[in-house]
C-alpha cells in the first residue's frame, strides 16, 4: 500500500532524510518512531505530497506521490504536526469543507463530516469556532479532517500531541479500530504509543532507518542484554573499578549520592553472561554492604533509547 | 472548477465572518460619500456661477463629477486592496492550513483562481455599493451612461489587476504585513511609472506608459473601450496569477 524507496530529502545545509526505504502492507498500522528531528515529519510531508523529495520514490496505493500526485493525494488522509484547521470556522463547517476538498460529493459531505465527528468524539462542539477550542479538541478536529473522506491510507504525524491521558487512550483506540480497513502510518516519539497501537515499527534516527521489525521482534533483539541493579550500603570511591573487574560487564553507572549513604549501581553486561554471582562475591569480599541484587530485562523503552544512541562499538546489539 | 468555487466561496465567507469586509467597505463608502457630496456641491455651485455670467464653457457632469469620482475610487482601491489580499495565502501559511490545500487532491491553479475570485468578488460587492451615486444622478439630472459604464468596467479591470498583484505577494511570504507592503509598493510604482515618460525618449516613453495602470484606465473613463487596454489588464492579471501559482507550487514551507 505504501512503498518508500531510497527517499532522500536534502536541505541547503543538511540532509533531513537519508535513503529511507520501507513498505507498509494493506491494513497494517506502522509506527514511525524516532526522537525529535529524526526526519519523521519530513518523511510524512513527502508522503503526503506536501513537499517533493530530493531523490528516491514513494508510492501510495500504487500511485507515485510526485508523478501521479492527484491520485496519490486522493488516497491519503493526512494529519500534519500542526492540525491544519481554520480558527475562524466552526467545526462542522470546516469538516464539510475539508471533505469536499478531498472529492466527497456535496450531497455526502454532511454525512461524512458527521461520521468523522462521531468517531473523534467532537460532535458536542460541532457548532463552536475551532479557534475557541482547546489544543486537544483542535487535534481531534484535525484527525477528523484526515478520516472524513474515508481514505485508504492515513498518515498521522504525532496524532496524540496535546491530548489529555483519557483522550490519548480514546484516540489510540480509534486508530487501532481504523487499522485493518485503513493502512496507517503513525509517527511519534512516544514509545508506549507505538506499543499501544502499532503492529510494526520503523525506528529512524538522523534521517536513516536504524531498525524495522515487529514490536516483539525489536524487544526480543534487545532482551538478550541484561541489566543488573545493585543496592549497596557503602560508597567507597573505587567501587566502580572493583565491579568492572567482573568478566562480562560492559557498562557501569551509579546514582551519585553522598559517601556512606545507600546507593544503586546499574551494571550492564554482554550477551550470554550471568554476572550475578560474581558481582555478589566481589560485593561481599570488598565489604560493600550488599542490600539488593536485581536482574532486569531491557524494556522496549530502553531498547529504543539504545537504538538511537548507538555508537560504533555497540551497533551490533 | 468545482474546487475553485469551493475555495472562492470559503474565502469570501471568511471576509464576512471577520470584520474585515465590513470595515473596509464602510471606510471606502465613507470616503466616497464625502467625495461625492463635495464634487456634487462644487459642481452645482459652478453651474450657478456659469448661469450668472454665461461666460466660457458650461461645466459638464461627466467632467466635474463622474470622472473625478471614479478616478478617486481607483486611488482609494489602490490603498485598500493590499489589506484585502494580504491574508489570502500568507495567512494559510502562518496557520499551517496551507498543508490542507497542498495535500488535498486539487490543482494549485484551482486554489489560486479561487483565492483570486474571492478577493475580486469582495471588491465587486464593494463597488456595487457605489451604484447609488449614478442612480442618484439619474434622478437629479442626465448623466452620460457611456461614461458611467466605462468607468465601472475600467474599475473592475483595475480591481482585478490589483487583486492579482496582491495575491502574488501574498503567495510569496507568510507575513501578511510584508505581503501588504510589497503589494502596495508594486501597485503604486505601476501607477507612477509614467512620470518618467516625458523625459525617456520616444521608445521608452511608450514602454513606460504601456505599463501604467492608471494610463490604461483613462480610456475607460472616457467611455472608450480599447482592446490595447483590455490586453494590458488581462496580461497583468495572467502574469501575476501565474507567478502566484509558481510560488504556491514550489515553496517548501516548514
Amino acid at each position: 500500500m505504501i512503498e518508500v524507496r531510497d527517499l532522500i530529502k536534502q536541505y541547503d545545509d543538511r540532509v533531513a532524510v537519508n535513503k529511507i526505504s520501507f513498505s507498509v502492507k494493506k491494513g497494517e498500522i506502522l509506527g514511525f518512531l524516532g526522537p525529535n528531528g529524526a526526519g519523521k515529519s519530513t518523511t510524512m510531508k513527502i508522503l503526503s505530497g506536501f513537499m517533493p523529495a530530493s531523490a528516491g520514490s514513494a508510492k501510495i496505493n500504487g500511485y507515485d506521490v510526485e508523478k501521479e500526485a492527484l491520485q496519490a493525494k486522493a488516497s491519503i488522509g493526512y494529519l500534519p504536526e500542526n492540525p491544519p484547521v481554520y480558527m475562524a470556522m466552526a467545526v462542522e463547517e470546516y469538516l464539510v469543507f475539508a471533505a469536499r476538498l478531498h472529492g466527497v460529493h456535496k450531497t455526502k459531505a454532511n454525512t461524512a463530516a458527521r461520521d468523522a465527528m462521531d468517531k473523534c468524539g467532537i460532535t458536542d462542539v460541532r457548532h463552536r469556532l475551532i479557534g475557541n477550542l482547546s489544543k486537544g479538541y483542535r487535534q481531534r478536529v484535525g484527525l477528523a479532517q484526515a478520516i472524513a473522506h474515508n481514505p485508504p491510507v492515513l498518515i498521522l504525524d504525532e496524532p496524540t500531541v496535546g491530548l489529555d491521558p483519557k483522550q490519548i487512550i480514546e484516540i489510540r483506540n480509534l486508530i487501532r479500530s481504523l487499522g485493518g480497513e485503513h493502512t496507517i502510518i503513525l509517527s511519534t516519539h512516544i514509545l508506549p504509543e507505538v506499543q499501544a497501537t502499532c503492529g510494526r515499527v520503523v525506528v529512524i534516527d538522523h534521517g536513516t532507518v536504524v531498525a524495522e521489525d515487529t514490536l516483539d521482534g525489536i524487544a526480543a533483539r534487545m532482551q538478550s542484554n541484561v541489566r543488573v541493579t545493585l543496592g549497596l550500603q557503602k560508597n567507597p570511591e573505587d567501587v566502580l573499578a572493583k565491579l568492572q573487574a567482573v568478566q562480562g560487564v560492559t557498562a557501569l553507572s551509579k546514582t551519585s549520592k553522598n559517601e556512606g549513604e545507600p546507593f544503586t549501581v546499574h551494571v550492564e553486561c554482554a550477551k550470554g553472561f550471568d554476572v550475578r554471582s560474581d558481582l555478589a562475591k566481589i560485593c561481599v569480599s570488598a565489604d560493600l554492604g550488599l542490600l539488593t541484587l536485581n536482574q532486569e530485562k531491557l524494556s522496549l523503552e530502553d531498547a529504543f533509547v539504545r537504538l538511537i544512541t548507538v555508537d560504533e562499538n555497540t551497533k551490533e546489539l | 472548477m468545482q474546487n475553485m468555487m469551493l475555495i472562492a466561496k470559503r474565502d469570501l465567507k471568511m471576509y464576512f465572518i471577520s470584520p474585515i469586509a465590513y470595515i473596509i467597505i464602510a471606510v471606502f463608502l465613507f470616503l466616497m460619500g464625502w467625495m461625492f457630496f463635495n464634487l456634487l456641491s462644487y459642481y452645482s455651485q459652478s453651474l450657478q456661477q456659469f448661469g450668472a455670467i454665461s461666460y466660457g464653457q458650461k461645466p459638464t457632469l461627466s467632467e466635474n463629477v463622474i470622472r473625478p469620482l471614479y478616478g478617486n475610487m481607483n486611488v482609494i482601491m489602490l490603498f485598500i486592496v493590499p489589506f484585502i489580499t494580504m491574508r489570502l495565502i500568507a495567512e494559510e501559511r502562518k496557520d499551517h492550513t496551507v498543508e490542507l490545500l497542498l495535500t488535498a487532491p486539487i490543482r494549485s491553479l484551482d486554489v489560486i483562481l479561487g483565492k483570486f475570485l474571492s478577493g475580486f468578488a469582495l471588491l465587486a460587492i464593494m463597488l456595487s455599493c457605489t451604484l447609488i451615486y449614478p442612480i442618484m444622478l439619474f434622478y437629479l439630472t442626465k448623466p452620460d451612461w457611456g461614461v458611467v459604464l466605462g468607468c465601472y468596467m475600467g474599475l473592475l479591470l483595475v480591481a482585478a489587476t490589483y487583486v492579482a498583484v496582491g495575491l502574488f505577494w501574498s503567495a510569496r511570504t507568510e507575513n501578511q504585513i510584508v505581503a501588504a507592503a510589497l503589494s502596495f509598493g508594486t501597485l503604486l510604482f505601476l501607477w507612477l511609472i509614467s512620470w518618467a515618460a516625458h523625459r525617456a525618449g520616444p521608445v521608452w516613453s511608450d514602454v513606460l506608459n504601456g505599463f501604467s495602470i492608471v494610463g490604461h484606465y483613462s480610456n475607460f473613463s472616457e467611455g472608450v473601450i480599447d482592446t490595447t487596454d483590455l490586453v494590458f489588464y488581462a496580461s497583468a492579471i495572467g502574469f501575476s496569477l501565474f507567478g502566484a501559482k509558481l510560488s504556491f507550487d514550489t515553496s517548501e514551507w516548514g
